[in-house]
């Protein structure tokens, strides 16, 4: 059974989704991911889904509910990567999800997460 | 040059199916010549009702056809179960209904992707939902 391998970049954990998965692994992915959450106080979630060639309203709710888990434990989720195709087929089958912060790149996805700057940023350190 | 019509039929027992669902579905859409917007709605579709007929009907099974009709190439899919079956299909295919943990978008969602959607429905005698979704003949590589 495939699973996901999370890691974590200076308080933000990335997620590379890098196959087809089953219902049974994403809702265990959704579990592992929330407690490395708490475990590792991360701000931010990066959810890699570029190799997926599509993502459908099971995969999608989970998405959304992840985003919605870690921002009750002070983390942001962005979803990363979503190929054009599987956007206009997710807005056509009725799910725009609305909230869920995504980014073209790993790269802008890592910047939206980027700490506060200034003084909260020098007092961590 | 014609291709002769092909005719694929996976069993849908558990989750693992509905991934085989999946790829028979993109091999259908691959070998009518589909878009990538049309070949990943038709997938995706195909994995809804994969999932319908796994969690509400218990399982049963899909038939993937690629049919040539005059001037369109047509990817034709039939999920049959033997589930209980749905008393109001009206209601059923109403966006964010569901007797189950779904969203409620399987049966609803795969009627907008497809072309055509069409399902038969008693109680204590299954479910059988069949979508079509062409692709000009010419339009293809």
């Amino acid at each position: 059974m495939p699973s996901v391998p999370i890691v974590n970049l200076n308080g933000v954990l990335l997620v590379t989704i890098q196959e087809e998965l089953l219902d049974q692994s994403v809702s265990e992915f959704e579990s592992e991911l929330t407690e490395k959450v708490v475990d590792t106080r991360a701000r931010g979630v990066l959810i890699d889904v570029s190799v997926l060639d599509i993502i459908d309203s099971f995969l999608a709710r989970t998405l959304h509910d992840i985003a919605a888990i870690t921002s009750l434990m002070a983390a942001r989720t962005v979803v990363v990567g979503m190929r054009p195709a599987v956007a206009i087929t997710l807005v056509e089958l009725g799910l725009t999800l609305p909230g869920l912060l995504t980014a073209l790149s790993v790269e802008e996805g890592l910047a939206l997460l980027a700490p506060p700057p200034g003084p909260a940023r020098t007092a961590l350190r | 040059m014609t291709r002769a019509p092909s005719n694929t039929s996976v069993a849908i027992h558990d989750e693992f199916d509905i991934v085989h669902v999946r790829h028979a579905a993109r091999q259908a859409a691959t070998t009518a010549g589909f878009t990538l917007v049309q070949q990943t709605k038709l997938v995706t579709a195909a994995s809804e009702l994969a999932r319908n007929a796994l969690v509400y009907g218990g399982g049963g099974k899909a038939e993937i056809a690629v049919e040539d009709l005059g001037a369109n190439r047509t990817v034709r899919m039939i999920f049959t179960d033997r589930g209980p079956g749905i008393t109001d299909i009206e209601a059923a295919m109403a966006d964010g209904f569901t007797t189950g943990s779904g969203l409620g978008l399987g049966l609803g969602g795969a009627k907008r992707l497809a072309d055509q959607f069409r399902i038969e429905s008693a109680p204590g005698r299954g479910t059988t939902v069949e979508i079509t979704m062409s692709v000009r003949r010419n339009a293809g590589p």
